[in-house]
């Protein structure tokens, strides 16, 4: 049971390019925070430095108030899963379980060990595989292993380095929830590194996003969704991503390339001066007016569809446009850094499966303007961003993970009670 | 490991491989039959079968000579000789190279190149050309005819072949495996002899062999850094000579190349066991 600060810490290679730069993060004792980028945006250098694996080049890294810069990985009390899950592959199931423990010689009776790895696998699911090598093991059982072999030290922490990215999707998704379970029930402080965006929104309480070793924004899941602090976090977080659509600016009218969106209050003062700016708006918001109720204010178009895709339950819509040539440059860069493949822009829009729209119709859409982002072209900052509803939504997020500790530990004592 | 062989191919490449089997095995069996025949079966083509190759008498005459008879002066001690040197450079060269490699595979310091490059560049030089003066500077220095005076030089032969072998041997183990020991609660030694020797023991095992082979069949060193108290057998063989100066020692030579010849296969089959590839996978996703 931890609490882990990270007070700008920087890390730079040989070269002299830092490959994180200035990372401040505070993680509370229980908490569950991922860290999230595209691949070389320094999250696993990060996680590694917390470790121990990394040298810090400078900053401080506290665990429980105490600095530990200078100690080796075995003193910091870290549990960590690898991503290639590194099991011992000379030992069975059982010894890489117990591996952590008989290196704490003397500390604990071999009945004590044997108590605590059948715990461990017991929890895991894992007793029947004990006398078995891990190369005879499926990639699930293999990560069942690493993490009965995390949980058995009674670590302080639990770091994860992409765990699960070597696993099928089906798979992927049972031991997230299984990941997700664990770590309510240990009531652990966990740091988990990955490039999954799903993985991030449904594990963390909260998330960090990376973009070449800074920290663009750390906050809730919800919060990142709804209220992100620039362009690069809006365009990483969500599936489909948000839509990015130039807008050019003539006193208080966007012109957006299928329609115009009036603007009202602050947004009006802090667009002026500008040409164009970039709108952000994220394809559920986009409606198909005709199947689906939309508000008063709701701003109207239409548009040509030039693909469809219907999937059951949703069906996405896909509109091209041209980009502003002021703009183009902008967002073909935020493109590159999430890893994107240099598409022609396009517009997605999630429908609803209702809807009957096809290929090469003119459907008839609409958005609410209040759920539309507002991003400033030169610097990437969201200009719609609402401090106090971010504020609101963090005290909220906060208070849930506290609830959900709280109902966990109190099952937790129940059970034990019971057993 | 699965091969998508199909039977018929598999079955020519089986017809492909006897005359290569009947190649290497030949020159062996018939130093076997030659070391069992007898003075006069040697000269004699009369009383061998299958045209001069396998007596038809067969004798352990030429055993007992080397061993108890007239040579066994000769090849006893070049026996223990051998056994002793190439045992004790074989085990110095792969601890020693072990503990290089590692650094090698794992460290980042400066002159790790330099290492490996010098490493190499001593096995470019022919051994005949540091023979001489080897065998000047070891009489000066005492070092000459004793067992030291050949350990050396054996180690200076295998420890390029070893620590080459073994460098590549660890570099194929996962760093994850050491840093996973690392945050477990182990230290570096720990790791080391925990998780990553026991890793590495095939390629230590194969390394060894490879050391013990090179040291255990050279003839130049011992030949030329001996004379009686440290003579090996390879060279000894060279020293032999018949019951009279108009018979040639052949029988006994051939006797004794069997008996040498044996540590080596016993070797070989007992570290076939441990010479496990393969046993990295299971580590990673495999």
């Amino acid at each position: 049971m931890s609490r882990i600060e990270l007070k700008n810490i920087v890390k730079k290679y040989g070269d002299g390019f830092p490959a994180v730069n200035d990372v401040s993060l505070d993680i509370a004792d229980g908490e569950f925070v991922i860290l999230v980028g595209p691949s070389g945006c320094g999250k696993s250098t990060l996680l590694r430095m917390v470790v121990g694996l990394e040298d810090i080049t400078s900053g401080d890294l506290l665990i429980d108030g105490k600095r530990v810069n200078d100690l080796a990985p075995r003193d910091r009390h870290l549990a960590m899963v690898f991503q290639n899950y590194a099991l011992y592959p000379h030992l069975t199931v059982f010894e890489n379980i117990a591996f952590p423990l008989r290196l704490q010689k003397g500390k604990h009776s071999e009945e004590e060990i044997r108590r605590m790895v059948h715990q461990a696998s017991g929890m895991l699911e894992l007793d029947e595989h004990l006398d078995r090598k891990p190369s005879n093991l499926s990639g699930g059982q293999r990560q069942r292993v690493a993490m009965g072999r995390a949980i058995v030290r009674e670590a302080d922490a639990f770091l994860f380095d992409e765990p699960l990215s070597n696993l099928d999707a089906k798979l992927r998704g049972q031991m997230r929830t299984e990941i997700a379970r664990m770590q309510r029930r240990l009531g652990i402080t966990t740091i988990y590194v990955t490039h999954d965006q799903v993985e991030a929104m449904t594990l963390g309480d909260r998330v960090a996003v990376l973009k070449k070793g800074i920290l663009q924004q750390v906050a809730s899941p919800r919060e990142l969704y709804e209220q992100p602090v620039n362009l690069f976090v809006a365009g990483f977080i969500g599936s489909p991503p948000m839509n990015f659509l130039p807008a050019r600016v003539s006193g208080s009218t966007l012109h957006l390339p299928h329609a115009e969106v009036t603007i009202t209050g602050d947004l009006v003062e802090k667009v002026k001066g500008k040409d164009v700016v970039i709108v952000g708006l994220r394809p559920e918001h986009i409606k198909d007016a005709t199947v689906e109720t939309t508000p008063e204010h709701a701003v109207h178009f239409t548009a040509v569809v030039d693909q469809t895709e219907w999937l059951g339950n949703e069906q996405y819509a896909y509109i091209p446009f041209d980009a502003d040539r002021a703009v183009r440059d902008k967002l073909d860069e935020l493109d590159r850094e999430l890893d994107g493949e240099g598409m022609h822009p396009q517009l997605i829009v999630n429908l609803d499966a209702r809807s009957r729209v096809i290929e090469g119709d003119e459907a008839d859409l609409a958005f609410d303007p209040a759920l539309m982002h507002v991003f400033d072209p030169e610097s990437g900052d969201n200009l719609t961003r609402d401090d106090e509803k971010a504020a609101q939504i963090a005290k909220d997020s906060e208070a849930q993970r506290r609830m959900a500790l709280e109902r966990a530990k109190k099952r937790e004592a129940a059970k034990g009670g019971a057993a | 490991m699965e091969t998508n062989v199909s039977d018929k191919v598999k079955t020519w490449l089986g017809v492909a491989s006897i005359p290569i089997m009947v190649w290497t095995a030949i020159p062996l069996l018939w130093i076997l039959a030659t070391s069992l025949k007898s003075t006069a079966a040697l000269a004699d083509s009369t009383q061998n079968i299958l045209g001069n190759f396998w007596p038809k008498h067969m004798t352990l005459d030429n055993y007992r000579l080397i061993f108890t008879g007239g040579a066994s002066d000769l090849f006893v001690p070049a026996l223990w000789h051998s056994i002793v040197v190439c045992l004790v450079s074989t085990v110095i060269s792969v601890i020693l190279a072990t503990f290089c490699a590692y650094a090698i595979a794992r460290l980042d310091f400066p002159g790790k190149g330099v290492i490996l490059t010098t490493a190499l560049a001593v096995s470019f030089f022919p051994v005949i050309a540091m023979v001489t003066p080897l065998f000047n500077l070891w009489r000066q220095i005492g070092l000459f005819d004793t067992l030291p005076g050949l350990i050396i030089p054996y180690l200076a032969l295998t420890l390029p072949l070893s620590i080459w072998t073994l460098s590549a041997f660890f570099q194929q183990i996962p760093w994850e495996m050491e840093q996973a020991a690392q945050v477990d609660g182990a230290t570096s030694w720990q790791a080391f002899r925990k998780v990553i020797a026991p890793l590495a023991a095939p390629g230590v095992f194969t390394t060894a062999i490879i050391a013990f082979f090179t040291a255990w069949n050279d003839f130049v060193f011992s030949s030329n850094l001996t004379s009686e108290n440290a003579r090996t057998v390879p060279a000894a063989l060279a020293y032999f000579t018949g019951a009279s100066q108009f018979e040639q020692p052949t029988g006994a030579i051939c006797a004794a190349a069997v008996i040498v010849t044996i540590p080596v296969v016993i070797l070989v089959l007992l570290f076939q066991r441990r010479i496990v590839s393969g046993l990295t996978s299971g580590a990673v996703k495999g």
